[in-house]
């Protein structure tokens, strides 16, 4: 855990200071990822700067799990701290595995299980060891040095890390891929991380909570969602822009959203018996499942008050699915790339488990999700 | 890391390899030339005193060398600590002006200083080599990237081990570039040492001009100009192979 105490940064003299940082407060709790977000000079960077004190603050106290960070001596402090810059940082006088190896080495651990450390993290991001280990960071990538760069934070197993705009370096494309690698690794080794971006989607993605800065001061502290369904002050409002609400889309997950009180029909049904059942739910539509329970096709309820006959006339195929696993901003996507209002939502197996509307998507965001 | 070693190296060996190449067919060149107009039986005449002084010049240029490495590199360190950062620019600017004196004047000085011999004679070397060298330590290491020592010092190193670490290796090609250019010029002003009375292959050339001889000038000369070359290939096979690969642009 990650406690931040009235964290104060002042620079110049002590009667007229400019002020970098001023009165900071938050909570993260173990094992969640804390993204400061803000315009370049809002103190972010300084404030993630003090946690490992290459700053040193002109007042507050950062307790980490608990432990008032003052009372340790700041070169151990930073042994025990992962810390990635931008540039990456790679020592490039040494190999990969003496870059890997720099604070277990500066730890005293036995170089056999510093070794066998660097080459395990190297299969964890699916760089080959003995390709990697003896190479020189000039042979590499910037993807590959990234990775490294963050292995390398990680190689004495620190339980708090500290990252500023660490992909920031990086060309989109890759940039989303190894955000997604970052996220699994951290599913499973569960670290504090405080995590520095100006990059609004980087910070709802990758945040448990987001800080956003203005000008020395936290304006606000929140979940991702929670932000961006309810910003505190106009200055948020603007700074997360008028899209906000697309990108809360990408936070919720389409199980979440879906609406699971759909209708089936057989297609020997009538039209008048699936009309009569649309007309007597919220659904505006009836759906055909095949053996596997899979939606096959669909009557909507224009189609079953105009016309007679059985369903299986008048049902059309469906277009297109979303699974439940995904975001709405997929759901959303397809809905408007195939013109179907209801779309419907498949489980693993493939079988039907719910329909997405517009209306449902109104409701949920409009609810304020999650929360 | 043989193994990868061998494949990135070739190609770029290869060039360094010329460099050494053309000047062994000037020399062959030159060698062959004095040989058929008669010149090198005149030379070789000499061939006891060469022998001689050639240990001596050496032994000049090891000293002054040697004392001007151990001195420059920690003044050219701390002149690049942070402490020093105001001061380093003037004291840089001191050292280039006085690189700007001749080093027949530094001889002047420093026998008006010493008296005459060898000791004179190291010390006015000595401070001729010193300022590439400082020069190149204290640039080397004010170009190694910000944000390495700022990684360093974020991952718990010591200030000492900062500079040992990170700082001195990263700069180590560019302050090898000052040692071979600084021991360039040791040995090429060497010979001036003659005129203080510390001998070297200076006492050949010399003495062959006052004498109007041109085979003893040339038996001062030729080996002088050897030296030159052998000290700095050695050097660079010196700096080729402890600059490690990840720094080493000619790697």
């Amino acid at each position: 855990m990650i406690r931040l105490e009235n964290l104060t940064k002042h620079y110049g003299p002590a009667h007229d200071p400019l002020i970098a940082v001023d009165n900071v407060s938050l909570d993260l709790p173990t094992g969640e990822i804390c993204v400061l977000l803000g315009p370049s000079g809002c103190g972010k960077t300084t404030t993630m700067k003090m946690i490992n004190r290459l700053i040193q603050p002109t007042g507050g106290k950062v307790f980490i799990n608990g432990k008032d960070t003052s009372t340790v001596d700041p070169i151990e402090l930073r042994r025990s701290i992962g810390y990635v810059i931008q540039q990456i940082g790679l020592f490039p006088n040494k190999t990969i595995e003496e870059n890997i190896c720099v604070v277990p080495d500066l730890l005293g651990w036995d170089r056999r299980k510093s070794r066998d450390r660097a080459k395990e993290l190297l299969e964890l991001v699916g760089l080959q060891p003995d390709l990697f280990l003896k190479r020189y960071p000039k042979e590499l990538s910037g993807g590959q040095q990234q990775r490294v760069g963050v292995l390398r934070a990680l190689a004495a197993d620190p339980p708090v890390m500290l990252m500023d705009e660490p992909f920031g370096a990086i060309d989109p494309i890759n940039r989303e891929v190894i955000q997604e690698e970052f996220l699994k690794m951290q599913r499973e080794i569960r670290k504090t991380i405080i995590f520095v971006s100006h990059d609004l989607d980087e910070a709802v993605k990758m945040a448990d909570k987001i800080a956003i800065f203005r000008s020395g001061k936290l304006e606000q502290y929140a979940a991702p969602d929670d932000l961006l369904a309810r910003p505190a002050n106009s200055f948020i409002e603007d700074f997360l822009g008028s899209d906000r609400a697309l990108k809360r889309l990408r936070l919720v997950s389409v199980g979440d959203a879906m609406e699971t009180d759909f209708i089936t029909v057989l297609e020997t049904d009538s039209v008048e018996h699936a009309r009569a059942r649309i007309r007597s739910s919220r659904s505006a539509a009836a759906f055909v499942l095949d053996a596997e329970g899979a939606p096959r096709s669909v009557l909507s309820e224009q189609v079953a008050e105009a016309c007679s006959g059985t369903v299986g006339d008048h049902a059309e195929p469906v277009k297109s699915t979303v699974p439940i696993t995904g975001d709405l901003r997929q759901a959303v996507s397809v809905m408007f790339a195939h013109d179907m209002p209801l779309l419907p939502c498949i489980d693993e197996a493939g079988r039907l488990a719910g329909v997405m509307s517009y209306r449902s998507i109104v409701h949920h965001l409009g609810h304020g999700g999650k929360a | 890391m043989s193994a990868l070693a061998g494949q990135a190296a070739p190609q770029q060996s290869r060039r360094i390899e010329t460099a050494p190449l053309i000047v062994l067919i000037v020399l062959a060149g030159t060698v062959a030339w004095l040989w058929w107009s008669g010149m090198a039986e005149e030379i070789l005449v000499y061939s006891d005193d060469i022998s001689y002084l050639v240990v001596q010049h050496l032994e000049l240029v090891a000293w002054a060398g040697g004392l001007a490495i151990l001195v420059a590199v920690p003044v050219g360190v701390v002149l690049s600590r942070p402490a020093f950062r105001l001061f380093s620019e003037a004291v840089m600017q001191v050292f280039n002006i006085g690189s700007t004196v001749p080093t027949l004047a530094i001889l002047a000085l420093s026998m008006t200083l010493l008296g005459i011999g060898t000791v004179p004679a190291v010390f006015g070397l000595w401070a001729a080599t010193l300022l590439p060298i400082v020069r190149n330590t204290y640039a080397g290491l004010r170009a190694v990237p910000p944000h390495l020592v700022e990684a360093a010092i974020g991952m718990g190193m010591t200030p000492r081990q900062v500079l040992w670490r990170v700082e001195l290796p990263n700069a180590l090609f560019v302050i090898f570039g000052g040692i071979r250019t600084a021991l360039a010029i040791c040995v090429g002003s060497a010979p001036l040492v003659f005129l203080i009375g510390a001998g070297g292959l200076g006492e050949l050339i010399f003495t062959g001009i006052s004498l109007d001889e041109l085979p003893m000038m040339m038996a001062g000369a030729i080996p002088t100009a050897m030296l030159a070359v052998l000290v700095d290939f050695i050097l660079g096979q010196i700096q080729y192979y402890l600059v490690p690969r990840g720094i080493n642009p000619l790697r």
